[in-house]
C-alpha cells in the first residue's frame, strides 16, 4: 500500500496557503487605511475550501487540486468621505483572526504528519 | 507562500507614515515662522498617498496593495496676516505674514499616523510568528 501524501494531508495544506494569501490582502487593507479612494478587499475562504474539496472528490490519484481565490470588495460599516473603505478596527480584527486560524491549520497539519510518522515507524 | 510580499506591504505603510510624521513635525516646528510676504510665509505640508496594486501573474488578479508616496503638497488655506509695525520683518504697510499651520489638525494627524505605524508593526510581528511556526512544521 503506497501513501499518497497529497491525499494523506488532506485539505490542510490548502487551508494554510489560503490563510497566507488572505493575510496578504488583509495586510494591504491595513497598509492603505489612510490612502484616499482605496477599496478594501477580502477573500471568501469558505468558497475557496469548498472548491478545493470538490476537486478532491472528482480527482483521480495523480491529480493535484488547485487553490483559487477571488478577491471581493468589502462593504464598509461607515463609508469615509475620501472613498476609502478600509476600517482600522475591522481589518485589525480580521487580520488577527486569520493569523490564529493559520496556527490552527498548522496544528492540524502537524497532527497529520505525526500520524504518518507513527505509521512509518510501525508503532 | 508569499510572506515577502506582506513584509513589503507593511514596510511601505511604515515608510509613508514616517513621511507623514515628518511633515507634521516640520509643520509644528514652523507654526510660528514669520515672513514679510504671503508668498514667503510657511505653507503647511501635506503628503499624498496612493495604492500600488500587485497582481498574480496567471490570472491578473489583485493579490495585494502597497502604499506609494506621490509627493508633498502645500496647504492652500489662507495665510494669517498680523499688523506688527515694530517687527523687523514687517512690510511697508506694517503687516507680518504667519504660517497657515493648524496645530490641532496637526496633532490629530500625528496621532493617526503613529497609530497606523503601530498597526503595521503589529502586522509584521504576527507574520513573523506565522513564518517561524511554519518553519517548525513536522517537528511536533
Amino acid at each position: 500500500m503506497a501513501i499518497n501524501f497529497d491525499k494523506a494531508l488532506g485539505i490542510h495544506p490548502y487551508a494554510l496557503q489560503a490563510r497566507v494569501q488572505r493575510s496578504e490582502i488583509l495586510a494591504s487593507n491595513l497598509a492603505n487605511v489612510d490612502t484616499p479612494g482605496y477599496l478594501a478587499r477580502d477573500y471568501d475562504f469558505k468558497a475557496a475550501m469548498a472548491d478545493v474539496e470538490s476537486q478532491f472528490d472528482n480527482s483521480g490519484s495523480a491529480f493535484v487540486p488547485q487553490l483559487s481565490m477571488e478577491a471581493q470588495y468589502r462593504v464598509p460599516y461607515q463609508p469615509a468621505l475620501d472613498g476609502n473603505t478600509a476600517e482600522m478596527g475591522v481589518e485589525q480584527s480580521k487580520f488577527n483572526n486569520n493569523a490564529m486560524d493559520f496556527q490552527s491549520s498548522l496544528t492540524f497539519l502537524n497532527m497529520k504528519i505525526q500520524g504518518l510518522q507513527k505509521v512509518i515507524d510501525g508503532r | 507562500m508569499s510572506f515577502n510580499n506582506i513584509y513589503e506591504i507593511a514596510g511601505s505603510a511604515m515608510r509613508s507614515q514616517t513621511l507623514r510624521l515628518n511633515t507634521v513635525a516640520s509643520n509644528l516646528a514652523n507654526a510660528d515662522a514669520a515672513a514679510s510676504s504671503e508668498k514667503e510665509a510657511y505653507h503647511a505640508l501635506k503628503p499624498v498617498f496612493s495604492s500600488v496594486y500587485q497582481t498574480s501573474q496567471e490570472e491578473m488578479q489583485i493579490t495585494g496593495a502597497s502604499v506609494q508616496m506621490l509627493g508633498v503638497t502645500q496647504s492652500q488655506q489662507a495665510i494669517e496676516r498680523r499688523y506688527e509695525p515694530e517687527n523687523s520683518l514687517a512690510n511697508e504697510e506694517g503687516y507680518v505674514f504667519y504660517s497657515n499651520v493648524n496645530a490641532v489638525e496637526e496633532m490629530a494627524d500625528m496621532m493617526s499616523a503613529s497609530r497606523s505605524f503601530e498597526g503595521s508593526v503589529e502586522v509584521m510581528r504576527r507574520v513573523n510568528s506565522m513564518q517561524q511556526s511554519l518553519l517548525r512544521l513536522g517537528k511536533g
